[in-house]
């Protein structure tokens, strides 16, 4: 990777002496490259990042873009440290991704205080343009309000009135339940009772025959990665859902799904902000990220390329990377994108477009490997995320 | 109905009938590897690893060269631990005459590396592989809804479980290995093929870890980190069991799975620490553990 970005800046080094007055623009991906959510960020945000500078054909702009990356390793002082090397040291404009909501927490702090600007693709926590909002932060792809209302209030309307919750023993967990128990409350439902499961799990059996003898009409799955796929793969062997209760994954990417199988995955109803086969702009986008690494892009990937665009829109619009002046034009500027259409960046920080629910096709219906979903519902921009008032964001008044 | 400490009685049997499942799991680990540090004196972090690569090598049968679960149970583990004598001959022999923490180390190297080799070619995600389709489906037994392939991985660990132990305690081929275990040197003099003894069994203990990877394929998530999760308990099995014990393995990993089923239902949130408190106790109180010998 470092000879690529040593490539890359020697290149630029190189149009810099063409054009004299270009801007030079240094944006670093940090994210997960090795761990549990390197299938969802990891390398593809990379290209990802990479797409969006070739789309904006930044060259003939006069902006002469450097990508770096980095790997973070879930672990908030790694991360910590990177950004500060990357801020101080080796003049970063921008942070991208970073995925995990504990690092991103100490991101959002470091960029707040050098003045940077952070966009947010891979995080979950809605603190991050609620209660820990920060001027410099932009909140790109999705989170947990919008994973939360996206599918707790359609289950509900759809005639899941009872919930019983698989949750994962940490805050991740906790919060997830949390927040989709006052959706189901609100909505008219009730919530029947919850079993707590150590992070991580293997074994989800025992939990699973307790929700199915709880009788309730929706098990919620506030859980992530490796334990929202044991938990659905082992749903399906002990007949869940052939037995008339409905699975909710309260936190599933594209992989995810992928790694079960149709077969096993079947009717899982689940929110997300991006799907490679929504319309003629994401196809096309997903088969040259595709050509590059060898499988479809997932909504966080596709937010790194949605945040990175507009940010080299704003670029262009100012004339300057002043990471003020930037940040005040981005969120001005209405955002337009082929992956997630036309939308807005909000004073918290929050980017809105719209959100999808998805259900998972049976297999008969698939026509290859990772044609997956089915659209149930799309809801607007505006509804999609927390309204402004109700984030306790010090930035709005 | 009466009820057991606020639980229905039948939900109970269902979680103790589960709870034997996961312990066929952590009997079929934790016999490999003790069957490995029993003979070879070399505690196998690569264990999980060659678990993991079970699992793999099941889904890479069935994808590239179209051969399902029931020619892989037999395959797998043949090819697995083909690469656990390989593993055997090049490196882990050259240190059996040093300390176990040499062979600790190198183990647990070589499960990371395999590990990040796998995780490098297919992600972290994961890979899908389905019930075989004789298996699919199940049995109401009343008080619970059984998966016939639980069923099936109940009874396919007792067998080979009772088999491996049968070899190893019962017949001659079990007793020259035990002896060689007591005294190489004497052994040899008796014209019997120590270091190739040694190298078989070490292949027959990675091949028990895959045999039980390609069991959990159709269950668990097929993931490069699958092995990793599960073996730290495991080594908490044989360590209760005793180290090197074949009984001790097979006893507790089955009994442990009951308590730790027990654990899920009355106090789920401790169902991850139960096994290392029980560890912790039997430790203070019989440190060669429940059938081991002291030393």
């Amino acid at each position: 990777m470092k000879t690529k970005a040593l490539g890359l800046a020697a290149l630029s080094a190189l149009l810099l002496t063409g054009a004299a007055y270009a801007t030079d623009v240094k944006i670093g991906v940090m994210n997960d490259r090795s761990g549990i959510y390197s299938d969802i960020s990891g390398e593809g945000s990379v290209v990802a990042a990479q797409l969006a500078v070739e789309d904006f054909k930044a060259k003939d702009k006069g902006i002469n873009v450097t990508i770096v990356s980095a790997d973070h390793q879930n672990k908030p002082d790694v991360g910590s440290n990177i950004a500060r090397q990357w801020y101080d040291t080796e003049s970063v404009d921008v942070i991208a991704d970073v995925p995990t909501s504990s690092v991103a927490l100490a991101i959002n702090d470091i960029t707040k205080e050098k003045n940077k600007v952070f966009i947010n693709s891979g995080a979950a926590s809605s603190d991050l343009t609620g209660s820990k909002c920060s001027p410099n932060t932009i909140h790109w792809t999705y989170d947990t309000w919008q994973l939360a209302h996206g599918t707790g209030s359609a289950m509900v309307a759809n005639g899941g009135k009872s919930w019983f919750f698989l949750t994962a023993d940490y805050a991740f967990g906790h919060a997830l339940e949390r927040d989709v128990s006052a959706v189901v409350k609100a909505s008219g439902g009730e919530v029947i009772g919850s079993v707590k499961t150590p992070f991580p799990g293997t074994d989800f059996s025992s939990f699973l025959l307790q929700a199915q003898a709880s009788g309730a009409q929706v098990i919620g799955l506030a859980n992530a990665g490796g334990d929202t796929i044991n938990s659905i793969k082992q749903a399906s062997e002990f007949g869940i859902t052939q037995g008339g209760q409905a699975i909710a994954g309260l936190l599933v990417f594209i992989n995810d799904i992928h790694a079960l199988g149709l077969q096993v995955a079947q009717g899982l109803v689940l929110t997300s902000s991006f799907y490679w086969d929504l319309n003629d702009g994401t196809r096309e986008w997903s088969a040259r990220y595709e050509e590059k690494m060898g499988k479809k892009p997932s909504m966080v990937q596709a937010g790194v390329y949605g945040g990175v665009l507009h940010y080299l829109k704003a670029v262009e619009a100012v004339g300057d990377k002043d990471a003020t002046k930037v940040l005040a034009k981005m969120k001005e500027m209405p955002t337009d994108d082929p992956l997630f259409g036309k939308g807005a960046v909000r004073v918290d920080g929050r980017a809105i477009h719209d959100s999808y629910l998805f259900r998972v096709k049976k297999p008969e219906d698939s026509k290859g490997p990772w044609d997956l979903y089915e659209t149930v519902a799309t809801t607007p921009a505006d509804k999609a995320f927390r309204p402004l008032a109700d984030g306790g964001c010090s930035l709005v008044k | 109905m009466f009820e057991l400490l606020g639980i229905p009685p039948q939900a109970l049997f269902g979680q103790l009938l589960l709870g034997l499942i996961n312990g066929s799991f952590y009997a079929i680990l934790s016999l490999g590897l003790a069957i490995i540090f029993g003979l070879l004196n070399i505690i196998n972090f690569a264990h999980g690893a060659q678990y993991m690569l079970g699992a793999f090598f099941s889904w890479v049968l069935l994808t590239y060269f179209g051969i399902g679960y029931w020619p892989a149970l037999i395959i797998v583990p043949l090819i697995v631990g083909a690469f656990g004598i390989i593993l055997e001959r090049t490196m882990i022999s050259r240190l059996y005459h040093l300390d176990h923490l040499y062979g600790l180390l190198l183990t647990f190297g070589l499960a990371l590396i395999i590990q990040g080799l796998v995780r490098n070619q297919y992600g972290i995600s994961g890979l899908p592989y389905a019930i075989p389709p004789q298996l699919a489906g199940g049995q109401n037994l009343g008080f619970m809804f059984l998966p016939n392939y639980r069923g099936w991985v109940v009874i396919a660990s007792l067998i080979v479980c009772l088999a491996t132990w049968f070899v190893i305690e019962k017949t001659r081929l079990g007793a020259y290995l035990r002896a060689a275990t007591e005294n190489p040197t004497l052994v040899g003099a008796f014209g019997i093929n120590v270091p190739r003894m040694i190298m078989l069994t070490y292949g027959f203990g990675v091949a028990l870890a895959a045999f039980a990877g390609v069991l959990a394929a159709p269950v668990y998530s097929v993931n490069p980190n699958m092995g990793a999760d599960l073996i730290i308990v495991v080594f908490a099995v044989v360590v209760i069991g005793g180290m090197g014990s074949i009984l001790g393995a097979i006893v507790t990993g089955f009994g442990l799975g009951l308590i730790e089923g027990l654990t899920k239902v009355f106090y789920p949130e401790a169902s991850s620490v139960i096994i290392f408190v029980i560890m912790a106790i039997v430790l203070l109180v019989k440190p060669a553990g429940l059938f081991g010998r002291a030393a």
